[in-house]
């Protein structure tokens, strides 16, 4: 315990102590949410001819809300964890070329410490840019659900907290035996844009085809938006809720517990 | 008779087909100081990790401390101290904080580690400069800001790869200095690794020329240099039959031609290297340079591998972080 939290404070100071990187970690939300949110602005395609009522209630019955800019905001929290954890392994080659990965091995600090103090910290950052995220969305004029309260902010950190959790161990893993780049970058690449497209981060997976309807239900970020979207500008379904933490919660648990796994077996070469 | 501490049987790592370290065995004593002494990519860094549990041997055994290194790696590192051929200690921290993340990797509890850390630091004469950034300390600060955490856990065997890598000649001796005082204070053993003769003549007591992941030579310095039996004289010289006729000079032992130099082993250099040098001049033969050499580790060192320790081949990707070692060292 002492060992892993040494390790995830050695990664924090890293981030604190440069301000640079910590601007970036504070504008890339931003920028997101000003050039997705607002550029794409599907409520203006009913302008003009349809009556507001009737666009209203189209766009009420696709994505829930009136405002596509509610829709798109709240679907770049899974975005941002998506994108500050795909990084994670990189830290891990980082170390390994460095040495002092072979330094904390010869150690008796328990290998899981290792990942998990990785995963921490990327959760711990990533959860940061949400508080931003959520911030900037209000701001800019998020519209919330009836019955909102906001306590069920705390839900979303929650929320972001397991998708960060399942990413930050997907992206270790791929990196935990390299001493080269490439391969997991490559790998990361290949990823990250079918996870994010097939999703609802910018559509309801409702209007999807059958196939691409399928992927966007096993992938964890349509879990996440919807369980953010539930705390926020939806309606709060409790029963919809409930089965969107339990699959969270599962898979984060799952991939985790595989990725300590892997720590403890091939950490060492 | 001394505990052996360290024991390696048949030791051996492939990295995809590459022997790296093959078949090695050997044993340290408690107290000793031993040395892996070898070129680039001869598998000394290797034998640390595999000794050190960070690698798993491909076949054969190791103990440490009585401890295997496959089977009980958790008692293992509990009783070692490792510093690295890298310099590990993180840049952006202060060198306390590097002591203190060393401590708290070994689980000591706060007061304790922090009375170690301050006690290290001014072992290794870093206490003015604690809560400086790492970044800022000169490459035989590391290095002793290395030693500091690797000593954190009061350690039985002490491993330290390339202690000395691309200092300069009196941090050298002055690390030397530090690594001397920790085997009269504290009595610890000390497993090292170089590729400087003069590192593994002064300061080990035991040594083990590896190459090509094999030990080719083992045994004290003085042991390795009375082994060659006798001196060397290196001949340049022009005309014919040389070779028959420094055979037949007595007290020549062998006769090598390499490169264009007759090297010559004899068993009292001083006495033989006239009688030579009438004999030639005899037959005419034109003798352009004699030296006489006393045996070095260098020669012990040719001898076995056929090859000088100061050519050194390296692959790319250790070429990369010996490069990120020598630029911070020299920083
Ligand atoms: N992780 C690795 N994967 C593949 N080859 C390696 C690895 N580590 C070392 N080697 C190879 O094993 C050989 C021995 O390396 P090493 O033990 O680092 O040598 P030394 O420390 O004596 O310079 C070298 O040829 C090196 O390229
Ligand atoms: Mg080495």
């Amino acid at each position: 315990m002492q060992g892993f939290l040494a390790l995830t404070r050695r990664e924090l100071k890293k981030w604190y102590k440069e301000p640079l990187l910590m601007l970036i970690t504070v504008l890339q939300p931003l920028i997101w949410l000003t050039l997705l949110g607002k550029a794409m602005n599907i409520g203006a395609v009913f302008g003009g001819g349809v009556p507001r009522e009737l666009a209203n209630q189209l766009m009420l019955r696709s994505f829930g809300t009136t405002d596509y800019f509610s829709f798109m905001a709240t679907g770049m929290i899974a975005m941002s964890c998506l994108f500050t954890t795909m990084f994670t392994g990189f830290s891990i080659i980082w170390d390994r070329r460095l040495g002092f990965l072979n330094k904390v091995l010869s150690t008796p600090v328990s290998r899981a410490s290792i990942v998990l103090s990785k995963i921490l910290y990327a959760t711990l950052r990533s959860s940061f840019q949400v508080l931003i995220i959520l911030g900037a969305a209000f701001a800019l004029g998020l519209k919330t659900g009836s019955g909102f309260h906001p306590l069920y902010l705390l839900g979303v950190l929650v929320v972001a907290f397991l998708l960060c959790v399942t990413f930050s161990s997907l992206f270790l893993m791929l990196a935990l035996r390299s001493t080269r780049w490439e391969t997991p970058m490559a790998m990361v690449n290949l990823m990250v844009m079918p996870l994010m497209f097939a999703s609802n981060v910018f559509f309801p997976t409702e209007l999807m085809p059958g196939w691409l309807k399928v992927v966007a239900s096993v992938n964890p970020i349509s879990y996440t938006n919807d369980a953010v979207r539930q705390f926020t500008i939806y309606r709060l379904d409790a029963g919809v809720l409930l089965k969107d933490l339990t699959y969270l919660g599962l898979f984060a648990l799952a991939i985790s517990s595989l990725s300590v796994y892997l720590a403890r077996r091939y950490l060492s070469r | 008779m001394r505990e052996e501490i360290i024991k390696a049987v048949e030791l051996t790592k492939i990295f995809n087909g590459l022997r790296a370290v093959d078949r090695v065995t050997f044993s340290v004593k408690e107290g000793e100081i031993f040395g892996f002494l070898g070129p680039n990519g001869a598998g000394k860094t290797t034998t640390i990790n595999m000794l050190t549990t960070v690698l798993k041997p491909t076949s054969g055994r190791a103990e440490v401390c009585g401890y295997d290194v496959v089977r009980e790696p958790e008692r293992v590192r509990r009783s070692i101290g490792v510093v690295p051929q890298e310099y590990t200690a993180d840049e952006d921290l202060t060198g306390y904080e590097n002591v203190m993340l060393c401590a708290d990797l070994y689980g000591l509890p706060r007061e304790e580690g922090k009375k170690r850390a301050l006690e290290l630091l001014s072992l290794v004469q870093l206490e003015p400069f604690k809560d400086k950034r790492v970044e800022t300390y000169s490459g035989g600060m590391r290095r002793r800001l290395e030693l500091a955490c690797g000593l954190i856990n009061r350690p039985r065997v002490l491993f330290l790869d390339e202690p000395t890598l691309g200092l300069d000649v009196q941090t050298r001796a002055s690390i030397w200095e530090h690594i001397r005082s920790l085997r009269e204070r504290f009595g610890m053993t000390i497993f090292l690794t170089t590729h400087y003769l003069e590192e593994a003549d002064q300061l080990c007591d035991r040594i083990a020329i590896i190459d090509h992941g094999r030990i080719v030579e083992e045994g004290s310095p003085s042991e390795l240099k009375d082994s060659l039996g006798g001196d060397l004289l290196t001949l340049e010289c022009e005309g014919n039959g040389v070779e028959e006729i420094l055979r037949a000079v007595e007290g020549v032992k062998v006769v090598r031609r390499e490169g264009g130099e007759y090297r010559v082993k004899v068993s009292k250099g001083e006495t033989v290297a006239p009688l030579l040098l009438r004999m030639l001049t005899d037959r005419g033969v034109t003798v352009k340079r004699l030296s006489l050499t006393k045996p070095t580790l260098n020669e012990v060192y040719l001898e076995r591998t056929g090859r000088s320790l100061r050519d050194q081949e390296e692959s790319p990707e250790q070429g990369i972080r010996q490069r990120v070692i020598l630029r911070r060292a020299r920083s």
